[in-house]
């Protein structure tokens, strides 16, 4: 079990060292176009809670980029699946289903640490230092084991790479603009709440930006997003064998 | 050793394979020939845990692939038709991952990867990523990525396809020296000549069935040793001789026009099914 599961991670992590450079600039080149946008046009009259809003808008970004980088494992698993061919070579090896799904996801937080250190280096170079202690990095890690084992669930179920961007088009971007990221999710009327309340992104964003303000997070967001991630991480384990015919 | 009893595989309504047995020895090179969509790569991928059945049994040196899967998963090694390297990574590192796959310990999984790099000629390589190979030097890797776990079943899925005839026949070099250490071989190709020189025992696929099973000489025996192709109106028609003077007699009095020369293991293929092996 464990050796397959360090096969999986390693291969994603080799990957991922070839590719640093790359990897690291696209991991940064929307949040920076966010920071600019958002931070020169908004300039320092827009405040929530007598913080600006770059400050407001750096434990969303943090929220964010840990949801897409780990999600974006699924596009990795899907070119080592159809294009490469890789896969089979997993299914071929006598491996656990939990190994494999183990290693991908962990290969997906892995991602998603790398941006949001990405994340808070260009906080730190639009002058934004916040409280960036273990809850912080416990909510984004959580958020990551969600997304990510929600990305090898469903990279398991699409046919082809055009239902993966499809996936990502209705599932993410939506998620990305709603779940917290960019205003106070508590400004929108009631109903709206109460709907952006079962998004996963909503109770990250909510506790990154809680601790980074130096207040103290909800524990049942941690519950929330440890429950949602354990039920994607157990569907994963299930669509394994689907991608099989 | 393989042994295979009223396998089945259906996709919906379309039936790949409607009922095959079969047994392979231990350390046999058995070939599995047939045309498109016959079912070869589909007892392969079965076989090799990649898709489930949907009827029969099969076993792997006795492990039954259904409930034993781990374990007849350890006794095989593949190489895919297509080529399903990580191009993003060096030959050395998709030896390596595999070998962790497969549970190999540090030590030995170093000293196996030298040993086959040596076996396959690219030691030189090893650093390189695979998407600089070529398409013979890939198929090699593959080959020793299939090797490196000292499976006693190995299974050749169209291993030279795409090849050029030296390469190939290095290949082929390589499959006998595998077999003469004791693996076993399960070979498909459309390459009737490869078949005919590699494999101890060839299967006949049409259709999901098998229609032929033998060894080759005795299948070509059994059709006659000589064959004569004569152009027809209806197009190239052949007749099937004893030997070659019971030939040359039905040909007495035509100079031209027809071409004299040995059965070959197509000639029983298209005798059984009337269809071309492609």
């Amino acid at each position: 079990m464990i050796q397959g599961f360090i096969a999986v991670y390693l291969r994603e992590m080799i990957i991922v060292k070839r590719r640093f450079k790359r990897l690291v600039a696209s991991m940064a080149v929307s949040p920076l176009l966010y920071l600019l946008a958002f931070s020169y046009a908004m300039g320092g009259e827009v405040k929530f809670d007598g913080f600006t809003y770059t400050e407001f808008l750096i434990p969303g970004l943090v929220a964010m980029s840990s949801m897409i980088q780990s999600f974006a494992i699924a596009t990795d698993i899907n070119v080592a699946r159809f294009y490469w061919g890789i896969f089979e070579e997993f299914q071929a090896a006598p491996i656990r289903n939990a190994a494999y799904v183990a290693g991908e996801v962990l290969a997906g937080m892995s991602r998603a640490l790398i941006a949001i250190v990405v994340i808070l280096l260009l906080g730190l170079a639009f002058g934004v230092n916040l409280d960036y202690g273990p809850l912080l990095w416990l909510a984004a890690l959580l958020n990551s084991f969600v997304f990510a084992s929600l990305a090898v669930a469903l990279a398991m179920l699409v046919r082809s790479h055009a239902d993966q961007s499809l996936l990502t088009s209705f599932v993410i971007t939506p998620m990305a603009f709603l779940g917290g990221t960019f205003f106070p999710v508590e400004r929108l009327p009631d109903w709206a709440e109460s709907i952006l309340f079962f998004l996963p992104l909503t109770h990250a964003s909510e506790s990154i930006r809680a601790v980074a303000f130096g207040r103290v997070p909800d524990w049942r967001a941690y519950a929330v997003l440890a429950g949602v991630g354990l039920l994607c991480f157990l569907l994963a384990l299930k669509t394994v064998n689907k991608a099989r015919d | 050793m393989i042994q295979i009893q009223n396998l089945q595989k259906s996709y919906g309504k379309t039936r790949a394979l409607a009922g095959i047995d079969l047994r392979v020895g231990q350390g046999e090179l058995f070939a599995y020939l047939g045309p498109n969509g016959a079912g070869k790569t589909t007892t392969i991928r079965i076989l090799t845990g990649l898709t489930q059945l949907t009827g029969g049994t099969a076993l792997l040196n006795a492990h039954d692939i259904r409930t034993r899967s781990r374990a007849a998963k350890r006794q095989c090694g593949l190489v895919p038709q297509q080529i399903n390297l990580d191009g993003e990574l060096t030959v050395r590192e998709n030896l390596d991952i595999h070998g962790r796959l497969f549970a190999m310990p540090g030590v030995t999984r170093k000293q196996r990867i030298l040993e086959l790099l040596d076996y396959v000629e690219l030691t030189e390589r090893a650093e390189n990523l695979v998407k600089q190979l070529s398409g013979g030097l890939k198929r090699r890797v593959l080959i020793a990525r299939a090797l490196l776990h000292h499976p006693r079943i190995l299974f050749l899925d169209e291993p030279t396809v795409g090849l050029d005839a030296d390469i190939r026949r290095r290949i082929w070099g390589l499959i006998k020296k595998i077999q003469q250490d004791g693996t076993t071989i399960f070979l498909t190709t459309h390459y009737i000549e490869e078949a005919e020189f590699l494999a101890d025992r060839v299967a006949f696929l049409d259709e999901g069935r098998i229609v032929a099973l033998d060894r080759p000489d005795r299948l070509i025996a059994e059709l006659g040793g000589w064959a004569v192709d004569q152009l027809a109106d209806s197009g190239m028609q052949t007749r099937y001789y004893p030997d070659r003077e019971a030939a040359r007699e039905a040909m007495a009095g035509r100079d031209t026009g027809f071409t004299l020369r040995r059965v070959n293991l197509e000639d029983v293929y298209l005798a059984q099914t009337g269809k071309k092996v492609q």
